[in-house]
């Protein structure tokens, strides 16, 4: 297990309790923990909602919408039993940050999920956890247990009267399930392959109630923000886009790892203060902003506040906060069909353009890259990206043609030096192309 | 789909104002305006999947293209359905399928319906943006009527669905993820089905194809003959498609592509393959004549003869009573009417019986003077309620089985489920309560108010536990008590338009106690089951010894009288009758017309060794062996009239095949009565509505001595010059028969027509014991069923892989 990293640039939130053994539920304990559920507890189900939404708190999971809003969508009344979902199935190439808060600090991922519940009025929580992070899920069966042994989980927690359950779920593998409607077709047993929306999982969700669901870091946020007020969490932010974030910088970098910083931070900064610069005196050629499903950055673009708002200006996405870095060895055209073989190997197949689109990419880019390329595979891997593009029947399909057209637009060059038979010349620099990044 | 009414919803579809109701899919909607919006993977009533994305339109505000089978309509919405952008992405759809593809359109079943080809036709996806190898995966065969081919597969999920979702049957699944992604049998490698093939005709593309006709054809080189299938009594429309081959005309395909049928999507396995017993070997193609023993070929000409010469004498020497005729449950109603007429004008005598199913002479005497009180086919798809008691549908009446669990998956009807066995339509029901076997005259009892009868229906100590998870009372144990029964009742006297369905288990007096039951339910109306294809037909045509046509009694022949010049007022011999009449040295002669009595009742074949026995039938059955002349039938899909389906439903029966040597019971009934020297005028009225039209309204512009002619016919004017036409008889079964006056041209165009028993004769009481339930399964079908390769091999293969749960019990 990778060591832990920092940096003095960082607000320790949501990592504060990393390395300091809050796995044991003592330790927890003392580290003030299980205060914000009880604090919770004493407040109206609509305050707690108002809270995270004035605290700006935007989904961690990658598309950025405001958590207090999300859960306002909630019925109020149901027939039907209500769930909280927390996503685990972190999948996204570039991201390790969900991993790190379930491996560190399970409880404050539990108390999230029973602050969702308060706030709805739901009574069963599900933390799904990536089948690929087994190891995780004992970390979690321990937290839950030790979590039902004190009372904090069960009937009457804390003496409340509020009865709360939490179960855990392990996925099967499957980066489509990171999809929460794909998730919740998961956790009933079924295929993984996400539902026909409207209705949204507000509003009929899990087993048909309505459910919250939220990204693992999103709901360990909620305890801070219960316990350090709206304002607060917002403060440390830019407007819109309250409070830290992991980010998981990664990639041709001295000093790669997850460290939490304010969210608007500047990405220059980030690669060369934070992460220490690139090694081996190369220069920088391209960043991943946000996972391997964000429009990639060249190195003139990189001076960019890190926040959704701002990267969404620069073109590319927040994501979900995996900041791949690429050095001026890197062939793109590899990098592109490496990212391609990821999106076909996932692709669930319930729709036309994602199955067949990124199985022709993955075919057109392995030939291509292997100098088997003809002039025409150019246009046609942009035009095969651009067709899928918004077409599919979930964002996985946009997730693989994002990425796919902006290399080929930005870096059109390195497809046309690899044409007609001539070997990747990346290769012939000497580069060794598995390197750090995203081993085969 | 589940719609609740919400008023209308007004939107602009490619500039055109579209109203529709609230909950509409934007598809439905653009379909009702008639703008087609394209999809693979939306089916109706099938659940939603947008999957294929085919049907991708531009809707005003939205930031993408989003699909028309997802969105429901909603008021102000301005969309549309073809622009550059949206032309673009269909084709660009295309292009991603053709690619994987294997393009062999040339060999493939589905080449020229196929819905790929169509869509690439009209978005011209013609080039090939790919050089690199496409996907292969080998070609699969689940069962002896259903072929895989893997990479013709588009994945539009339509099988899945319908036979999860329409057939409740769960056959297949999808396996594997992403371009893998394949549609695989739940079973390993098999399907463990209904075999009813609707996964083969719903597929949109020749990934499925069926065992019984591929690469038999190209679909242009086939007719397309629609007709009502010849197999149960529920009579779905079945489109044939017909080859010339060098015995005549050869079916190679049943299918249900006219979905105008009553049967609208569906057909089972016997609709659509068990059509083969017409070309199999064992089939007679001419002419058979007892000689020293042996039964050898003759001529027409010579048997006929013969046949005319001995029923004469018998008629002469010993009056017609000394003859028995057998109709047949298969024969056309034109057919049954006119053996039914042959036996009372020309042999003069009642003796004529057939194979009974059911009490429908009960049910119409129940009936009679009552308003209308049978529902269609179409009505058991609609009905808000539905009681089933006996049977066993979704092995015997296949259509009604679908309709009621359709109507209960669509339409969240309510169906109340009453059985001696755990029969599988119980996974639909709201209540299903199992009686011991032979109870159920006690429930119609019950019903109609004799709490006496609740003895039988509580006390019984034999019976099977109810099944917990639907059993009438949740958490009762054992039968039902008094209490469940009573409340059932009242549950039932509550419903609106209930539908009573019932099978043979309900007969004689039990019939008018559901009757008066339902008569007390406002709109409630009752379907009688019996089990052949035109069971109901042979019913109402009176092939009965003591009943006419519309169950009139012999005793009172009234108009029958007046319009055939006498007929006889004696009743006549039942089937069981005529055995013991033959064993006696009575009955001279034997007049078997598509029937099989011996190896249905198991008569003694000596029987029969004193009298002289003629059979028509297609092969030579237990009784045809026995017999002195065996005449070479055609059967149902060879010839032309209509059939009665066993709720009541007219429908057309058109000519599709064709065996050289054959010919149709009614030319022989016509040719037998004219070898015996009777007058085939007072037989077939032929000739008798000849107009000779001059010219007056036909002539100076092209084509309109066609309308004139279809107005004829529609009017029932048409000519008939010749003895041999059934529509000569139809005009007269519309005459005399109740119920049977509906309009022509409808029936004509194809469509049913319902025919009611309210205005019927009062019937007569029969022997509970004459009925005889066919027991025919899903893979049987009588006498047919025997002959047909591909129900055989069905059979044969269910047997070698042996389910884990019976059948029946699932």
């Amino acid at each position: 297990m990778a060591s832990l990293v920092s940096h003095p640039d960082e607000v320790k939130v949501v990592s504060k309790r990393f390395g300091q053994g809050a796995t044991s539920l003592d330790r927890y304990l003392e580290l003030d923990g299980y205060k914000a559920v009880q604090k919770a507890l004493g407040m109206q189900p609509d305050a707690i909602i108002n809270e995270v939404k004035n605290s700006g708190l935007r989904g961690r999971g990658g598309a950025g919408f405001n958590t207090g809003m999300k859960w306002s969508f909630v019925p109020k009344q149901s027939p039907k039993p209500k769930y909280v979902l927390c996503n685990g199935d972190e999948s996204e190439p570039g991201t390790c940050k969900d991993r790190l808060i379930l491996q560190h600090d399970p409880h404050t991922v539990i108390e999230g999920v029973t602050i969702a519940g308060l706030s709805v009025g739901a009574h069963v929580g599900y933390i799904y956890i990536r089948g690929e992070y087994r190891y995780l899920s004992e970390i979690m069966h321990k937290a839950i247990k030790d979590a039902y042994a004190r009372g904090f989980l069960g009937k009457n927690i804390f003496g409340s009267g509020y009865d709360f359950d939490v179960y855990w779920h392990g996925g099967a593998g499957a980066y489509e399930v990171g999809e929460e409607s794909a998730l919740m077709e998961s956790l009933e047993g079924k295929r993984g392959i996400p539902r026909i929306r409207p209705p949204f999982p507000a509003v009929i969700g899990l087993w048909g109630g309505p459910t919250i669901i939220n990204n693992v870091e999103t709901l360990a946020s909620v305890p801070h923000i219960i316990m350090g007020g709206a304002d607060w969490y917002a403060g440390l932010g830019p407007p819109k886009n309250g409070g830290t974030r992991l980010f998981c910088l990664s990639g041709h970098l001295n000093r790669p790892g997850v460290y939490e910083l304010p969210l608007g931070y500047n990405l220059r900064k980030m690669i060369y203060d934070v992460a220490g610069g690139i090694p081996n005196g190369r220069k920088l050629k391209a960043v991943v902003p946000g996972g391997s499903s964000t429009p990639v950055l060249t190195a003139t673009e990189t001076d960019v506040g890190m926040d959704f708002d701002s990267l969404a200006k620069a073109g590319s996405m927040l994501g979900s906060g995996g900041v791949v870095i690429l050095d001026d060895a890197t062939c793109m055209v590899k990098f592109a069909q490496r990212i391609m073989k990821f999106y076909q190997h996932e692709s669930c197949g319930w729709c036309i353009p994602c199955r067949e689109g990124t199985d022709w990419l993955k075919k057109t880019l392995t030939r291509f890259h292997a100098g088997g390329g003809i002039k025409k595979d150019i246009d046609n891997i942009q035009y095969l990206a651009e067709n899928m593009l918004g077409r599919t029947f979930c964002p996985l399909g946009d997730a693989a043609a994002m990425p796919t057209i902006s290399i080929v637009k930005k870096f059109r060059k390195e497809f046309e030096d690899h044409l007609e038979g001539r070997p990747c010349p990346y290769k012939e620099m000497g580069v060794v192309q598995e390197s750090t990044v995203m081993a085969d | 789909m589940y719609l609740i009414f919400m008023g209308d919803v007004t939107l602009t579809v490619d500039g055109k104002k579209v109203t529709a109701p609230a909950g509409t899919l934007l598809i439905e909607a653009c379909k009702s305006a008639g703008i087609e919006v394209p999809s693979f993977c939306y089916y109706p009533n099938l659940s939603l999947q947008g999957a294929c994305r085919m049907c991708l339109v531009k809707i005003e505000k939205m930031p993408k293209l989003q699909t028309a089978c997802t969105t429901v309509i909603s008021e102000g919405m301005i969309v549309t359905t073809d622009n550059d952008e949206v032309r673009q992405a269909r084709k660009s759809m295309v292009e991603l399928l053709l690619g994987n593809h294997p393009l062999d359109c040339p060999v493939c079943d589905a080449g020229g319906e196929c819905e790929l080809q169509d869509m690439t036709f009209s978005y011209g996806a013609a080039e090939s943006k790919y050089i690199d190898a496409k996907n292969h995966k080998e070609e699969q065969q689940w069962s002896p009527v259903v072929y895989f081919d893997r990479p013709r597969c588009i994945l539009c999920y339509r099988c899945v669905r319908v036979c999860g979702e329409g057939m409740d049957v769960w056959a297949l699944g999808v396996q594997n993820r992403g371009v893998n992604s394949i549609i695989a049998p739940n079973q390993e490698d098999h399907l463990d089905c209904e075999e009813c093939g609707m996964c083969i005709d719903i597929c949109p593309v020749g990934a499925l194809t069926s065992g019984a006709y591929r690469y038999k054809t190209r679909p242009w080189e086939m007719k397309h003959v629609g007709t009502t299938c010849t197999h149960c009594a529920d009579g779905c429309k079945t489109t044939l498609g017909v080859r010339r081959c060098d015995t005549g005309m050869e079916i190679v395909r049943g299918d249900n592509r006219d979905k105008s049928g009553i049967n609208g999507d569906f057909l089972c396995i016997k609709g659509r393959y068990a059509f083969d017993f017409a070309h199999h070997a064992e089939r007679l193609t001419q002419p058979l004549i007892r000689k020293d023993g042996q039964l050898t070929p003759a001529t027409w000409e010579e048997a006929f003869e013969l046949i005319g010469k001995r029923f004469a004498e018998v008629r002469e020497k010993h009056g017609g009573q000394a003859i028995g005729v057998v109709g047949s449950t298969r024969a056309t109603n034109e057919e049954d009417y006119l053996l039914q007429k042959f036996a009372r004008v020309v042999l003069g005598s009642n003796n004529i019986d057939h194979h009974r199913t059911a009490d429908f002479p009960a049910l119409a005497a129940a009936l009679s003077g009552k308003p209308e009180m049978t529902a269609s086919m179409r009505d058991v798809f609609n009905a808000p309620a539905m009681l089933l008691i006996g049977n066993n549908p979704t092995e015997q009446h296949p259509l009604l089985a679908w309709q009621i669990r359709n109507n209960v998956r669509l339409h969240r009807a309510r169906l109340y489920v009453v059985n001696s066995q755990p029969i599988k339509l119980r996974r639909q029901a709201a209540s299903s309560t199992q009686i011991p076997a032979g109870s159920e005259g006690k429930l119609a009892a019950f019903l109609a108010g004799d709490d006496s009868a609740l003895d039988v229906l509580v006390g019984a100590g034999d019976s099977p536990a109810p099944d917990p998870s639907t059993s009438l009372s949740a958490g009762s144990r054992g039968c039902p008590s008094p209490h469940d029964w009573i409340a059932l009742r009242e549950k039932l006297r509550g419903e609106a338009n209930l539908v009573i369905i019932f099978g043979s288990e309900i007969c004689g007096n039990n019939i008018p106690s559901l009757v008066k039951f339902a008569s007390a339910i406002p709109g409630a109306k009752v379907i009688c089951l019996a089990d052949y294809a035109n069971s109901r037909g042979a019913a109402d045509m009176g092939l009965y010894p003591d009943l006419l046509p519309g169950y009139h009694r012999v005793t009172d022949a009234g108009k029958f009288r007046e319009e055939w010049g006498g007929v006889p007022e004696v009743r006549g011999l039942t089937l069981p009758e005529m055995v013991e009449s033959a064993k006696a040295g009575d009955l001279k002669g034997f007049y078997v017309v598509g029937a099989n009595p011996i190896g249905r009742f198991g008569v003694d074949p000596y029987a029969f060794s004193h009298s002289f026995v003629v059979v028509q039938d297609m092969f030579l059955t237990e009784t045809a062996v026995m017999a002195d002349v065996v005449l070479p039938a055609a059967n149902a899909y060879e010839k032309s009239g209509t059939f009665t389906n066993t709720c009541g439903d007219l429908q057309l029966v058109k000519k599709a095949g064709e065996v050289t040597g054959s010919k149709s019971d009614f030319e022989m009934i016509v040719r037998i009565a004219d070898a015996m020297g009777f007058d085939v005028r007072k037989l077939v009225p032929f000739g008798r509505t000849m107009h000779f039209d001059t010219g007056q309204s036909r002539g100076v512009q092209s084509g309109e001595a066609d309308r004139h002619a279809v107005w004829l016919q529609a009017q029932g004017l048409e000519p008939k010059m010749s003895p041999f036409d059934p529509m000569a008889i139809l005009d007269e079964i519309q005459r005399l028969v109740p119920g049977y006056d509906v309009s022509r041209i409808n029936l004509l165009a194809g469509n049913d027509q319902h025919t009611t028993l309210a205005g019927s004769g009062p019937g007569a009481l029969q022997n509970a014991e004459l009925i005889v339930p066919a027991q025919d399964d899903l893979f049987s079908s009588g006498t047919l069923g025997r002959y047909s390769r591909t129900l055989n091999s069905v059979i044969e293969n269910h047997h070698k892989e042996p389910a884990e749960t019976d059948v029946a019990a699932d």
